[in-house]
């Protein structure tokens, strides 16, 4: 492998591993408020939440673009911030996936949030734990394999991305020529041989991602068996 | 003194009680599901929000008139449900630390509460590996554990069957026994009630529609809880006598109340206590000679009234101080031409002995 595509591999893990940090620290809240809520707004912020997976990677980056860009609100918003703009960044890639790729971090904790009964917070609330103290005590364990899934998903999903890259970040070395991009030029330029090593090694990497989430899952039906 | 008026509207009807109840002892929440005891309860430990107000103690937990109100994790409650809700992700000990590490000073000792529940051999356990009965437990302990001042139970056996219930009655006995803590315990079960309760506050439609001591209550022939098969007074009686040979003990309620009952093996002078079902009562104008019923008492009728099939009547029968209530058909009432003010013999045949 060239040492364009060992950067393409790290860029691509950076990317993937900041995204699902963030992901962790912004989604939780959300499914959070979205397992537990009786507000009205909930199918409205659920649809949102969910659009990435419908929506194709090139809408969600065209408009992505023009939020950003000099013209849209959010662009004008990090220039007012002295951030400078976001399309064509590492930072701008970073929020594209972290919206790209919220569904697959927010329905998996949603999922865990709602199978913890009611009952064990009430529990916890009469053994004098405030609202913290039980988030940290019983519901984050309780919900830990929602988080490995959560988890793994968020940065597979993140490492699949292709079109929402293309259209915010381009195809700059070391910036945002991730894996995807990096295969997709390999192809373009007829070079199979470099577009082997890497797509295979996507295979495998799929693979593995996939056994470990199905192990996960069958921990996670036995949890929610002792839970009820 | 535990103090409580709330108010809510729910589906179907509105709960509006208000209830002063003694700091001490057992005081039952008594009625038909549905009729808004347990949201009694929940109300009173923080996790029901209706309009109102709530004191323990003079300790004020909730009052509306000046926008007062203690969430639970700040009222000094220890709250046990049907379901137990252990924590799935501790073991036994890992759960009783859970409220012991957040109890402050107030808390219990952790090895008369083990040796009080009978749990001290399943630390080690995971919540779902123990039986019913010993999970109930465990979470009594847990709740006791967090150092209450207030225990309150909502339907604590009615998840377990009959033989895991009484294993778990008799440590309910001894809770109030051995601990100066008052609890509230909702229950529809009439038998509980019998065997537990102090104060009884009977429910109806979100509404109180009786209360008193358990004995008051349960005398009523007014009330809901005249009717039905576990109809009968309750009286605390004292085991006065013991007949060797034959394997009874006379049990005296007073001067002129005794009856004779199966030993059950408790030291004389003893505190008990008693049940006396109507099913189980049947009324005479003289004396029997030549009857197998050992237990023979003589009263005055004090009040008659229908039960809900039209065949049979209730009658209480004043014993001394205390009331009999016998269930007869109403002809056997108009054969014996019953009226209050009558001297009667009541015949008891079965005796139910609680602690």
């Amino acid at each position: 492998m060239t040492p364009e595509d060992w950067s393409a591999v790290r860029l691509t893990a950076q990317l993937a591993t900041l995204t699902t940090l963030l992901l962790l620290l912004i989604g939780t809240p959300i499914a959070w408020w979205l397992a537990r809520t009786r507000s009205r707004s909930r199918p409205l912020v659920a649809s949102l939440v969910a659009m990435p997976i419908v929506l194709p990677p090139t809408v969600m980056g065209f408009y992505l673009l023009l939020l950003m860009g000099p013209q849209g609100p959010i662009g004008q918003l990090t220039e007012a911030l002295g951030l400078g703009r976001l399309p064509f960044t590492f930072a701008g890639l970073v929020v594209a996936s972290v919206l790209y790729s919220m569904p697959f971090v927010v329905q998996p904790l949603q999922q865990a949030f709602e199978a913890i009964p009611e009952r064990m917070l009430e529990a916890a609330a009469t053994l004098r734990a405030g609202p913290w103290d039980r988030f940290f005590s019983v519901v984050l364990p309780l919900a830990r394999p929602g988080f490995l899934t959560a988890s793994v998903l968020g940065f597979a999903h993140t490492v699949g991305e292709f079109g929402v890259v293309l259209m915010i970040g381009g195809n700059i070395p070391n910036v945002s020529r991730v894996l995807s991009v990096a295969i997709y030029g390999h192809v373009e330029a007829l070079e199979f041989d470099a577009a082997h090593r890497l797509a295979a090694g996507m295979v495998v990497f799929a693979m593995v991602v996939l056994v470990a989430l199905y192990v996960l899952g069958q921990r996670t039906g036995r949890a929610a068996e002792r839970v009820r | 003194m535990i103090e409580a008026r709330l108010h809510l509207p729910r589906d179907g009807f509105t709960l509006d009680v208000s209830l002063q109840l003694p700091a001490q002892g057992v005081s039952a929440l008594f009625g038909p599901s549905g009729c808004g005891k347990t949201t009694v309860l929940r109300a009173l430990a923080g996790m029901e929000r209706a309009a109102g107000r709530v004191a323990l103690d003079g300790e004020l937990w909730q009052d509306d008139a000046c926008g007062l109100f203690v969430p639970t994790h700040r009222r000094a409650i220890g709250y046990v449900i049907q379901e137990a809700a252990l924590f799935p992700h501790l073991d036994v000990r890992g759960n009783l630390d859970y409220a012991r590490r957040r109890a402050g000073t107030a808390r219990f000792e952790l090895d008369p509460l083990l040796e009080l529940l009978g749990i001290g051999a399943l630390m080690a356990r995971r919540p779902d590996t123990l039986s019913g009965g010993e999970r109930q437990r465990v979470a009594i302990a847990r709740a006791l554990a967090a150092g209450p001042r207030l225990l309150l139970m909502d339907e604590p056996l009615a998840a377990l069957d009959a033989a895991r219930k009484a294993e778990v009655l008799p440590y309910l006995e001894r809770l109030h026994r051995e601990l100066q803590l008052p609890i509230v315990y909702v229950s529809h079960a009439i038998d509980e009630v019998a065997r537990l309760a102090h104060q009884l506050v009977l429910l109806e439609q979100g509404r109180v529609v009786a209360t008193g001591t358990v004995g008051e209550v349960l005398a009523r022939l007014d009330l809901p809880t005249a009717r039905g098969e576990g109809a009968g007074v309750v009286l605390e009686a004292v085991l006065a006598e013991r007949d060797v040979p034959w394997q009874l003990v006379r049990l005296q309620v007073d001067e002129a109340f005794s009856v004779w009952a199966r030993d059950p093996g408790f030291e004389l002078g003893r505190a008990l206590r008693v049940r006396l079902l109507a099913r189980d009562v049947s009324l005479t104008r003289a004396p029997q000679i030549g009857t197998s019923i050992g237990n023979q008492l003589r009263g005055t009728v004090e009040a008659i009234a229908d039960d809900d099939h039209p065949s049979l009547a209730l009658v209480r029968v004043r014993v001394g101080a205390n009331p009999v209530v016998a269930r007869l058909t109403r002809r056997s009432a108009y054969a014996l031409g019953l009226q209050p003010g009558m001297p009667v013999w009541a015949q008891v045949k079965t005796v139910a002995l609680m602690e």
